[in-house]
């Protein structure tokens, strides 16, 4: 039997770039999010999903589709379209106003309203963590909405063909054990960055994208309103903030054939040994 | 008195120092309730019983550790709604913060994760966190249902009870089968290294790229300073040590009482997962590398001959 071509949506989010100073501003201690990139740990799924097409038949053969959707403010649709210069074949972007501020909870609702809205999606795919917001539970949360399996944490991830379907055969390493996990789909899949290595855009591929069809959707569209999202929608809140002090170097010596001694007689004036 | 519900997945015979500090937590916020998945060995219920829980939920069924999550959420709600905690503790590894992240959605209660202090009591708590990298320290509570907070480990000393408890016993049912979950289909454990665990260990001995493939120097130094083994992420792809020694934005991140940085240029994903250590000590050959901008003490110079004369010192002045 011919398996359906199958819908992914990756998930990428638009991020301060790691490699500047990054700030938390405002009454709300929110990220400053000027000197923004798509997350480096978010081009692992993406590539990840352009592999598992490949491995299938194809996009152009088989019809599958590689969605890429980000949640953020209008510069956040920069990320989009540097997905689809490496390869997603759409784009999708949230973007609103009232969404500022959402934490994981009230992006999960969102996104899932995303995946709803889109339709028919068989696999839904997300990086291990964002780079700000660093908590791994929007993938887990929007499993829970969407009332799918999460396949969370794939260092490896293949899908079976199983005549007419598919199933995900995914590993997942732990501090411990190394665990073989099975899934139907759909499903809501996080990869981490021993997946793969992520592609970067070529000149066909930046030519391309310029084509490739880039939605915007309000919360209207996803039938959401202002209260669900953002502060008002979020379960969390950060009272107060401070930043760590910048930590400042103190002795560095060069070695002159002592200073493996130095360095414990160092470990001794701290107590350490 | 309200009840702080701790979940404690598969505790063995012993109760780890991360559980015994969870339920210390839960004693200072409110009274200590567990919900237990797997077996219960008397000798982690005494333990219990010594940090005051109260009352230990089980599941009525076993299989809940044949799936990814799921079912571990679905039977927390379920403890959770017989106890009605104010608010409810996990650990801060991938699998406790998934657990949290479905329990928050399935009470409609905000989740804090990689929570490094907790203050006040009941459902008024108050978590301390830091973010960006360790750029900013952070203070979150929950404005929608009860905390669910998972906490990382070393955040405070664990100390039983005044007075002992005998936990009454309540078993939960739980539908595992009808959850939307994956399954676990094969489990890979992969042998100890007999050295302290990276996550919670007091001192750490790292290597990256510049040991060339020789951890030798590395683990003599761990192993005389009892410290666990660290490396980078180029040390760990080049397939040197295994994933699990990761110190960084997508290894561990570690706060020990000292990190001793070895052949590592101190790129800022590996900075992510180090910089709050308590003393940082560097040694590279080249002097220009970045890890020198946070070393409390930084030695410009070979791993192999630096490490191998600290070793040999260290034993030489405890002899
Ligand atoms: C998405 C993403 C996630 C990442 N996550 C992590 C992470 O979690 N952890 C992490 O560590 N990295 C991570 N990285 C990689 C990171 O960017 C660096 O590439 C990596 O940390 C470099 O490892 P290194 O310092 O061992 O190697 P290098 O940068 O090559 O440095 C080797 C150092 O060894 C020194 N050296 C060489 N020989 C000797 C000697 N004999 N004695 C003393 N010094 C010597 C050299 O001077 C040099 O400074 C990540 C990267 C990406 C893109
Ligand atoms: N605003 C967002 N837009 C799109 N994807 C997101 C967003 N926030 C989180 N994600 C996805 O969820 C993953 C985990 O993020 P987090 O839970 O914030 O650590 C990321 O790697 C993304 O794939």
């Amino acid at each position: 039997m011919e398996n359906k071509a199958l819908k992914i949506v990756v998930l990428i989010k638009h991020v301060p770039d790691a490699e500047f100073d990054r700030h938390l501003t405002g009454p709300s201690h929110t990220v400053d999010r000027s000197t923004s990139i798509l997350s480096e740990l978010d081009e692992y799924p993406l590539e990840a999903a352009l592999q598992l097409v490949e491995a299938h038949g194809g996009a152009k053969k088989a019809g599958h589709q590689v969605i890429a959707v980000t949640m953020g403010p209008d510069q956040a649709s920069a990320a989009v379209k540097k997905a689809l210069q490496i390869g997603a074949h759409e784009g999708v972007h949230l973007s609103d106003e009232a969404l500022a501020g959402s934490d994981a909870a009230a992006t999960s609702l969102a996104l899932a309203a995303v995946v709803k809205q889109i339709g028919d999606v068989d696999l839904v795919m997300a990086g291990m963590a964002s780079t700000d917001g660093e908590t791994s539970l929007v993938p887990a949360q929007l499993a829970e909405r969407l009332q799918l399996p999460q396949v969370t944490f794939a260092s490896e991830l293949e899908l079976q063909d199983e005549g007419g379907t598919y199933r995900i055969r995914a590993r997942r390493d732990g501090d411990t054990h190394s665990d073989t996990i099975e899934s139907a789909l759909p499903a809501v899949v996080s990869v981490t960055d021993q997946i793969n290595e992520p592609r970067y855009p070529n000149f066909k591929g930046i030519m391309a994208a310029k084509k490739k069809p880039l939605t915007t959707f309000s919360l209207a569209d996803i039938g959401l309103e202002t209260a669900d999202v953002g502060f008002d929608g979020s379960w969390t809140r950060v009272e107060s903030a401070a930043a760590r002090p910048p930590r400042s170097h103190g002795t560095i010596i060069t070695d002159e054939g002592d200073a493996g001694k130095q360095l414990v007689d160092f470990l001794e004036q701290q107590k350490l040994v | 008195m309200a009840t702080v519900l701790v979940f404690i997945d598969n505790p063995g015979d012993q109760l780890a120092k991360a559980n015994q500090e969870l339920l210390t937590l839960a004693a200072a916020a409110g009274e200590p309730a567990v919900a237990l998945n797997g077996p219960l060995h008397d000798s982690v219920e005494a333990t219990m019983a010594e940090y005051g829980v109260h009352h230990i939920y089980r599941p009525a069924v076993e299989e809940l550790d044949d799936y990814l999550v799921a079912p571990k959420a679905a039977y927390l709600a379920a403890a959770a709604g017989q106890a009605q905690p104010a608010a409810v503790l996990l650990d801060n590894t991938f699998e406790g913060k998934e657990i949290a992240g479905r329990l928050g959605i399935k009470l409609g209660s905000g989740v804090v994760t990689d929570v490094t202090a907790v203050s006040g009591s009941g459902s008024g708590l108050t978590a301390t966190k830091s973010v960006l990298a360790g750029g900013y320290t952070v203070e979150s509570t929950v404005s929608t249902g009860i905390p669910v907070l998972t906490v990382k480990p070393n955040t405070v000393a664990p100390s039983p009870a005044g007075a002992a408890t005998e936990p009454e016993k309540t078993v939960i049912e739980v539908d595992a089968a009808s959850q939307p979950a994956a399954r676990i289909t094969g489990v890979e454990e992969r042998p100890a290294s007999g050295r302290p665990a990276l996550a919670d260990a007091g001192i750490i001995v790292s290597g990256g790229r510049g040991t060339n493939g020789d951890f030798g120097p590395i683990e003599a130094l761990a192993d005389e300073l009892g410290a666990a083994v660290g490396a980078s992420r180029a040390a760990t792809d080049a397939g040197w040590i295994e994933h699990s020694a990761q110190v960084g934005q997508t290894g561990q991140t570690v706060s020990p009482q000292l990190y001793v940085s070895a052949g590592i240029s101190g790129a800022i994903q590996q900075k992510a997962g180090m910089q709050t250590a308590k003393v940082i000590v560097a040694v590279n050959k080249d002097e220009d590398s970045p890890v020198f901008e946070i070393a409390d003490f930084g030695v410009v110079g070979d791993l192999f001959e630096v490490l191998p004369q600290a070793t040999e010192e260290i034993r030489k002045r405890r002899s």
